[in-house]
């Protein structure tokens, strides 16, 4: 389709804006723009079929089945939309006097109540706006924690291999030396291996639990054991809470700090990409270092800026319509829909894999928790149909497909997480479709190789976008 | 309770028989009894629909809204087009996820270069990523981005806004970046100090224009200054100036980021917004988060797909030129319909009322003893001095529904930031005078 520039014509306009009322003032010609700025120029309505068709080219969970694992892709509830769109919460400013702001510091007092009590933590703080930005935040609470110490020789965080790309990122960018160790074939912690990281030299560990693979580790007391006995803390990210609320806390573990994703757990939507938000949560130990400000009071609230603090990972107080969409799920399902939304989602995880494991090569044949792993390793050989070709498959039925290729421990993984909103009915007909996908691999595997045939555009040249790079539209 | 699952007991018990359980709880009986959670979360119990949206009505009414805002420093209430609500609220592009399926993912992906490119446009700039997760972070990625082996100094301009200030030094203090302030004078970088305290190993500047004062920045000479020692030239810009100001691009800069609130997003107290970050072309490889480029399917159609991830965590883990997957993708779509309905005209009309609206208040506010503290050009925001208790006028207009200026603090105590757009019509701008006058 076109691009909004090539729908351009000189003249049109939305109308929008009222003359000006008082005495033009132009900007000194010294600092005038002299580059003439290039927008696009369309009538409202041309902008609004442009969008539309935009939106008919676009897959959101609204569209269908979204098993993409490590990501929760649950239903977003149109409360919540409506909540967040409330005009006393989008019509005030950030900046506005502490009396003035009462409801939106009292949200977050209850959202962070909530939270705590449901990972196990005793403070938090609001401000990161993603999983990534809530590792970086938690690592430096770790830092500084050690730095208050005066113990300055604690420079490594210790990450098993199965972990996501960011535990290392974020480390890295916090300034540690990131000591990557193996994990066992079940994707645990290796606890000899463990043992033999930790040292003097250890500021944390990262872990999340059920891990990436979708097992819980069993060990995880120990776990966190080891690392405390060395001096070090714990950090869990995260990213697979839905599978454990009302289950088991991080917090009971035996973690110290912990990031959420309440654009996974919480039900509050992706946006193609973000706005999420990554609230941090710790143990009295380290709610000092907590960023600043945080929020202290009872009846009347108000902004507190400890001395130990962080500082700041970000402008005012983080996402915050994100955070009232988080607050409405967890007021609505309550201490008896928090866990219920966890057993639904590791019941359908473990339907789904049952019905498929007579099929499809399982990478661990255990219960798994809310998603499950499979390994098209031996299928590729057999018949030359890869992950990558089932995933492409499953678009032209309808079916967004689960993770490709992670964790890296498993060759050919395809990770499916069908959250708990999905109905029996919903996961019967993707069993369906991933079986029929399975004999189609064995009888026509050439039809695969050139999925998908019925989307807007059909398999992509990745790698001559990467080589010519074209990041923008470029004016004749 | 409320709930959004919709499996019914006869099913869950099909499940179990499916799976090879007798119950739920079978499933969870590999996790250690020592740690699970006895009994209930200490929740209130679930409930309905009506009574949380009463819950939180009553929550949002312990706000006050004011009817009209002459506050900025750093969030500005612009005027924000239905039609920009009305696309940003579709929920295909909502519930999306991150458009790793670039086959049906077209309508976001394509969303984003469009905007890629209208952020090029604004900046000057060649390449643009699909945004951080707001202005601060957007400076902070900015500074990582210059850091090379002997070039590991920043420096930063006082007159940045403070949450800027406060987050660059956060990231430093993980990174080990050296931060450098450069001080403030007369309400702008001070230039002489600038001067003589650059160091060969300098990795960058950055400065913010206007700045936090309102005041618009020498920056082409300060620019000159950081180049000449090799290092890299920030600009934190506020996009809406861009429709009548010099981009960062020409005043010499080689990085581009800034606050992308003012371009359709509402004040919502403090966020989600989003940080813009665009660069000059040698600098491409080393932008942190999305970026989507163009290409051709098999067919040799036009697609666009997620590009250059050899930079990403996912990839690269721990040598990835930043940790960020997650932006604010939904807030860079609404920043990109606004600047579609406005187009060029529109934002420099925003632009040019803005800035006479705070010329013809800063002009009012002199007549009645709130002097202009600095006498430099500025663009709508300005700082004053007060001819009594700052906190009684600001009160004052609090009671009659107007957010006043911002009360400044530290060494500028006793002064107000004020700040006008085109929201602020002559009439308000006239009741405010009327209130001080009577204080």
């Amino acid at each position: 389709m076109e691009l909004i520039f090539d729908k351009s014509c000189e003249g049109r306009g939305c109308s929008i804006l009222p003359e000006c009322d008082v005495p033009i003032v132009l900007p000194s010609d010294k600092d005038k723009r002299a580059k003439k700025l290039n927008l696009p120029e369309l009538s409202e309505n041309d902008l609004s079929r442009h969008y539309t068709e935009l939106i008919k080219r676009t897959y959101g969970i609204n569209d269908g089945f979204y098993p993409l694992g490590s990501c929760t892709m649950k239903y977003n509830p149109k409360i919540n939309e409506d909540m967040a769109n409330l005009p006393g919460f989008t019509k005030i400013h950030p900046l506005q006097p502490e009396y003035s702001v009462q409801g939106c510091l009292e949200v977050l007092q209850l959202a962070k109540g909530y939270l705590c009590e449901i990972t196990g933590m005793d403070d938090m703080t609001f401000q990161p706006a993603a999983g990534a930005h809530g590792e970086f935040t938690g690592l430096l609470l770790i830092k500084a924690y050690h730095a208050n110490r005066g113990d300055v020789k604690r420079t490594n965080i210790i990450i098993p291999d199965s972990a996501h790309g960011t535990n290392p990122a974020s480390a890295a960018i916090a300034g540690f030396t990131v000591v990557s160790i193996p994990s066992r074939t079940d994707g645990c912690v290796d606890l000899e291996k463990l043992k033999e990281a930790v040292g003097e030299d250890t500021a944390g560990l990262m872990l999340t639990n059920p891990n990436t693979v979708g097992l819980f580790d069993k060990s995880i007391v120990e776990i966190t054991k080891i690392v405390h006995e060395s001096g070090g803390l714990t950090y869990y990210d995260g990213a697979n809470l839905n599978a454990v609320m009302g289950i088991v806390r991080p917090g009971d573990m035996g973690f110290d700090v912990i990031h959420i994703n309440l654009h996974k757990t919480f039900s509050t939507p992706h946006g193609g990409g973000g706005p999420g938000s990554g609230p941090v949560g710790c143990k009295k130990l380290l709610a000092e270092f907590l960023p600043a400000p945080t929020i202290k009071g009872t009846k009347v609230l108000s902004f507190e800026f400890n001395s130990k603090s962080i500082g700041r990972v970000k402008s005012f107080y983080g996402n915050f319509l994100v955070v009232v969409r988080a607050l409405v799920y967890v007021l609505t399902l309550g201490k008896e829909g928090i866990p219920e939304a966890s057993k639904n989602a590791v019941l359908n995880a473990n339907y789904m894999m049952a019905r498929l494991s007579d099929l499809y090569d399982m990478a661990y044949n255990e219960t798994c928790m809310h998603e499950f792993v499979m390994s098209l390793e031996g299928l590729k050989k057999e018949t030359g149909v890869c992950a990558m070709d089932i995933a492409k498959g499953l678009l032209d039925n309808g079916i967004h497909p689960p993770t490709m290729y992670f964790p890296m421990i498993v060759h050919e993984a395809l990770m499916i997480e069908p959250t708990e909103t999905e109905s029996k009915e919903t996961i019967d007909k993707a069993v369906e479709v991933f079986r029929a996908l399975h004999t189609m691999a064995k009888e026509n595997a050439e039809a695969l190789l050139r999925a998908p045939i019925s989307t807007p555009v059909r398999r992509l040249d990745e790698v001559g976008a990467a080589r010519y790079p074209k990041l923008k539209y470029e004016y004749t | 309770m409320g709930t959004y699952v919709s499996t019914t007991e006869r099913e869950t018990k099909e499940m179990l028989e499916v799976i090879g359980q007798k119950t739920v709880d079978g499933l969870f009986c590999h996790i250690p009894e020592e740690v699970k959670t006895k009994g209930d979360l200490n929740l209130p119990k679930g409930i309905s629909e009506l009574e949380v949206r009463k819950k939180m009505e009553n929550l949002a009414a312990k706000n006050i809204m004011f009817s009209s805002i002459f506050r900025g420093a750093g969030a500005y209430n612009h005027y924000i087009p239905s039609i920009v609500k009305n696309v940003a609220a579709k929920e295909e592009f909502v519930t999306a996820y991150t458009p790793y399926q670039a086959e049906i993912s077209q309508g976001i992906l394509q969303s984003i270069f469009e905007y890629q490119t209208m952020i090029c446009q604004l900046t000057g700039m060649d390449s643009s990523n699909a945004s951080v997760y707001d202005g601060a972070t957007a400076a902070a990625e900015a500074i990582a981005m210059c850091k090379e082996r002997k070039r590991e100094k920043a420096y930063i301009s006082a007159t940045a806004h403070p949450d800027v200030i406060a987050t660059v030094k956060t990231y430093c203090f993980g990174n080990g970046i050296e931060l450098i302030l450069v001080p403030e004078k007369d309400g702008v970088t001070d230039e002489a100090f600038l001067n003589a305290n650059l160091y060969k190993a300098a990795a960058c500047l950055y400065i913010q224009q206007p700045n936090y004062y309102g005041i618009i920045e020498n920056a082409a000479l300060i620019g000159e200054a950081i180049h000449s020692v090799g290092g890299k030239y920030i600009i934190g810009a506020n996009p809406i100036s861009l429709g009548a100001l010099k981009s960062p691009k020409e005043y010499g800069a080689d990085i581009a980021v800034g606050e992308g609130q003012p371009l359709g997003l509402p004040l919502a107290f403090g966020g989600p917004y989003l940080g813009f970050m665009a660069c000059v072309e040698a600098m491409t490889r080393k932008l942190p988060g999305r970026i989507v480029g163009e290409t051709k399917d098999l067919d040799g159609k036009r697609a666009y797909v997620l590009t250059l991830q050899a930079r990403e965590q996912h990839i690269r883990r721990e040598k990835a030129s930043s940790n960020i997957c997650s932006n604010q993708a939904l807030c860079a779509l609404t920043a990109a319909v606004y600047m579609a309905t406005m187009g060029s005209a529109g934002i420099y009309q925003v632009a040019i009322q803005s800035r006479s609206k705070a010329q013809y208040m800063a002009d009012k506010l002199g007549e009645i003893g709130f002097d202009l503290v600095y006498n430099k050009e500025f663009f709508n925001e300005f700082v004053t001095t007060s001819p009594g208790s700052v906190k009684k006028a600001l009160s004052t207009l609090e009671s009659n529904g107007i957010l006043g200026g911002f009360p400044l603090t530290g060494d500028k105590e006793g002064t107000i930031l004020w700040c006008c757009t085109e929201m602020n019509s002559k009439d308000e701008i006239d009741q405010v005078i009327k209130i001080l006058k009577e204080v």
